[in-house]
């Protein structure tokens, strides 16, 4: 990508920098490779209580004061645990980006696991499962990944499994950060208003003594290849039912995950890097599902990752329509694509739409940083910068076979989810 | 260290224009990327709606950009999509707003379908049967979600069945299957024209070039029966609490919304509000409410307040997500909260943060062209004038104490709130 520089510090932590001046703002990425693929049963969802748990404090940046720095300055700042990272940023005014730079460094290594922190954030993190549970979707999106994934990691939901969330301790928590919370296990990455070699030197004042730990030893478990269609049926209260299928695909660093993406383009709408999608009502699943009034609403899921993961279609059926009728219009659109039918028309659409998307992504210094970040960590912060290009390169043919190739029913799982009755509502008032 | 290139939106970089129909055009160039945005609003928002007609401005909107007098349903989107454009129209409570962005070279094109969809929509009888379908599916899906049943119990009962605000704005499972093709054709003929219309454009564009595209497609739009904005009711003050449970099978979580009517964007008190609200609830991760809601006490993953604002007065609202067991807790501690807030100033450190952090993040609004587009047409639709952004330091300095603490006590009484909890028994 243009104007990325990268540096490997001596303790083997990977810099990346990237300057832009169109707005007085920076904005500080720390990604480490550790996500919610890499956790072992029992401790489900250990990443993400873990980034709960470094906003915490250390003792230079005490607990419940962390939040009032970045604010008084004008930031903000979030963390995001995946199924591939964990990754925390700070977009700043550039004048005062320092505090980032500082605070990062020292929650790298100095975060604290005060007990009755963990215990308190406990009942929050259990309470935001709770509420992820009170969308139906939540539980079919569990039930399905379990069933796609037999053995890899990525069968569980980042946020754990209740009884994990139950039963972990403080040292299971802070033996995790110990583990991977390291500078040679982290990608930092800053996109703004700043010149490099003044903010690379202060970011080797402030990370190179960080000592290196051992490269952690990650928990890795291949999913063996499926044999054979696979369903799951879940049932909530409520009215609407929702279809799922998704297809085991190709690992970000396949080719065969761009020929996957134009496909998803095609039948489902794009989706860009960084998220800024448009509508898709001219594609080909909207002809076939919405316009036909079977369903209410579908869209496609193909995100880059560093396993094989799955390309997913999730299909609102319209009510007064039922989940065998969505599902049977969704197979027709499938077999169609299958047996080779795509044009090249489509396929320019579809990169036209890629070059579009990838557009607005680049607009923000945070969606940028993370862009970069995110690659990094897969492959390399060129993936992200090639985009275009590598897309703009695949055939017809390729796509064609990989259609062929991946949306094999062999290789999918089927999802229902049943709604069970609208019954049981009532409200009450007291003055 | 940092030497960017932009400068806050202003008088001296914002071209504005008025075309001869009252459609008001405002430009700002940023060439950082390739993309270019169009933001916008028109005077054709719920307020409108009649009671048994609820939904009707949001579904208006929503049938905009099923077909017009030049293009169906398909010539539309693909005239968009393959470009990998968006355009889109949504009804808030007084204004329709209109959102596009694409490539820079291809904005002739998001003008002009902007234009047809707004100047010229047919509402194609399938079509708008379709999209009933889909808005029904959506209610049906919503009178299951916690969030949505709170809020709009605690709507329901803040406003009364007279005030506009008391109305779903996406309508009802009555009210949707009651609207007609000739109601949305009367709906768009009465309140979308060029009066009232502001449209700001953001990207990789010279000023006189936007200009000139949006001209020559919106200038000739006359409409002489277009109507004025509804003039709001007064509202009455509550003299006690009303608490409203909903219960919904299967849930594991409640959802929480109390709270009281608010200021308007307009009210004087507005920016002491809206400080006063940050530290009750926004700043420092989530305020003294996430403090001791989510920090100390553990209850919630989320709890909030916020302000709506807007251009009549929205509701001034504590938000939580908890555990049901600890609902009544929740309750009581953030009552204890606004207690707190309207009998006491606060803290010099707790202003002097909350300044910084509200003129300190600034720049981050002004990230991507969105942002600045957003920032530009508040500006103009709340009539904050141009210098809105360079004087806004100033501004929020010069708030006191005092300021807040009246502010606070104008307009939130925690003896008369409305309380509404969805969740399982």
């Amino acid at each position: 990508m243009s104007n990325v520089t990268r540096h490997v510090l001596k303790n083997g932590m990977v810099v990346l920098l990237k300057e832009s001046h169109s707005a007085p703002v920076t904005s500080w990425w720390v990604l480490y490779r550790i996500g919610s693929r890499n956790e072992r049963s029992g401790h489900t969802g250990i990443s993400h209580w873990v980034e709960h748990m470094m906003f915490k404090g250390t003792d230079m940046f005490p607990g419940g004061q962390l939040d009032k720095m970045i604010d008084r300055e004008g930031g903000s700042w979030n963390a995001q645990t995946s199924m591939d990272y964990t990754a925390y940023y700070e977009t700043m005014p550039s004048d005062r980006i320092d505090l980032a730079l500082r605070l990062e460094a020292d929650r790298m290594a100095n975060a604290q696991f005060d007990l009755e922190e963990v215990e308190s954030e406990r009942t929050v993190i259990i309470s935001e499962r709770q509420g992820s549970e009170n969308s139906p979707l939540f539980w079919l999106s569990e039930e399905m990944s379990a069933a796609a994934f037999r053995v890899h990691g990525y069968h569980h939901e980042i946020i754990g499994d209740q009884v994990d969330l139950e039963t972990m301790t403080r040292d299971d928590l802070y033996n995790h950060y110990k583990q991977h919370y390291m500078p040679n296990n982290a990608i930092v990455v800053a996109v703004g208003d700043f010149d490099s070699d003044e903010m690379l030197a202060r970011i080797r004042e402030l990370y190179e003594s960080i000592p290196a730990g051992e490269t952690p030893k990650l928990f890795q478990r291949p999913e063996p290849p499926q044999i054979g269609e696979r369903r799951v049926k879940v049932e909530r209260p409520g009215s609407t039912a929702f279809l799922e299928i998704a297809y085991h695909a190709p690992a970000a660093t396949d080719p065969d995950w761009f020929k996957l993406a134009l496909i998803d383009s095609i039948m489902s709408g794009p989706s860009g890097p960084g998220g800024g999608n448009i509508d898709n009502k001219t594609s080909r699943l909207y002809k076939a599902l919405v316009e036909t009034e079977v369903a209410a609403s579908v869209y496609g899921s193909m995100i880059p990752t560093i396993d094989p993961y799955l390309y997913s279609i999730t299909v609102t059926v319209r009510d007064g329509h039922t989940l065998e009728e969505a599902e049977a219009a969704l197979d027709e659109q499938i077999e169609r694509v299958r047996s080779g039918d795509i044009t090249q028309a489509e396929l320019d659409k579809a990169k036209k739409q890629a070059r579009a998307l990838f557009a607005y992504s680049t607009e923000g210094v945070t969606g940028q940083g993370f862009w970069l970040a995110f690659a990094e960590n897969f492959e390399s912060y060129q993936w992200f910068g090639d985009y275009v290009t590598r897309l703009s390169a695949v055939t017809l043919d390729e796509v064609n076979e990989a259609a062929r190739n991946y949306l094999r029913p062999q290789n999918r799982t089927v999802g229902w989810l049943i709604p069970t009755g609208a019954d049981g509502i009532e409200v009450d008032e007291e003055e | 260290m940092a030497h960017s290139t932009l400068s806050l939106p202003g008088p001296n970089n914002i071209a504005r224009v008025v075309l001869q129909n009252g459609i008001t055009v405002l430009v700002y160039e940023n060439f950082a990327a390739q993309s270019v945005v169009i933001s916008g609003v028109l005077n054709a928002g719920s307020v409108h709606d009649e009671p048994a007609r609820a939904g009707l401005a949001s579904m208006t909107a929503g049938a905009l950009m099923r077909g017009t007098q030049h293009r169906d349903f398909n010539a539309i989107h693909e005239s968009l999509e393959n470009i990998g454009a968006d355009v889109g129209v949504s009804a808030g409570t007084h204004k329709a707003s209109f959102f596009g962005k694409s490539l820079a070279e291809d904005l002739p094109i998001l003008v002009d379908i902007l234009s047809d969809v707004l100047r010229y929509p047919v509402f194609p009888a399938p079509q708008v049967e379709r999209l009933r379908g889909e808005i029904m599916t959506g209610l049906q899906y919503r009178q299951h979600d916690t969030r949505y049943r709170a809020d709009r119990a605690f709507r329901e009962n803040l406003y009364p069945e007279t005030h506009p605000y008391h109305q779903s704005r996406g309508g009802t499972l009555q009210t949707i299957p009651a609207i007609t093709v000739p109601d949305l054709q009367a709906f768009h003929r009465s309140y979308y024209g060029p009066q009232g219309l502001v449209l700001v454009a953001v990207g990789a564009i010279t000023a006189n070039e936007a200009i000139e595209t949006v001209r020559a497609r919106l200038e000739d739009w006359q409409n002489i029966v277009q109507g004025d904005e509804t003039p709001l009711l007064g509202l009455n003050s509550r003299r006690e609490s009303k608490r409203i449970n909903v219960t919904i099978p299967g849930k594991t979580q409640s959802d929480v919304v109390m709270g009281g009517v608010g200021p308007s964007r307009y009210a004087k008190d507005f920016q002491a509000a809206t400080i006063a609200n940050s530290i009750l609830g926004q700043f420092g991760m989530m305020g003294r409410i996430g403090k001791i809601v989510r920090e100390e006490l553990g209850l919630a993953y989320y709890a909030y307040s916020r302000i709506e604002g807007g251009h009549g007065p929205g509701p001034w609202n504590v938000a939580a997500g908890v555990n049901p067991a600890n609902v009544d807790l929740t309750i009581e501690r953030i009552q204890h909260e606004l207690w707190r807030l309207i009998s006491q100033p606060v803290d010099d450190e707790d202003l002097e943060d909350n300044k910084s952090y509200y003129t300190g993040h600034l720049p981050l609004q002004l990230e991507n062209n969105e942002g600045i587009a957003s920032v530009i047409l508040s500006m103009e639709t709340y009539g904050l004038g141009l210098d809105y952004v360079q004087n806004y330091r100033d501004m929020i300095y010069r708030l006191t104490k005092n300021d807040l603490l009246a502010a606070a006590q104008h307009y939130l009484n925690p003896d008369a709130l409305v309380i509404a909890v969805a969740g399982p028994n």
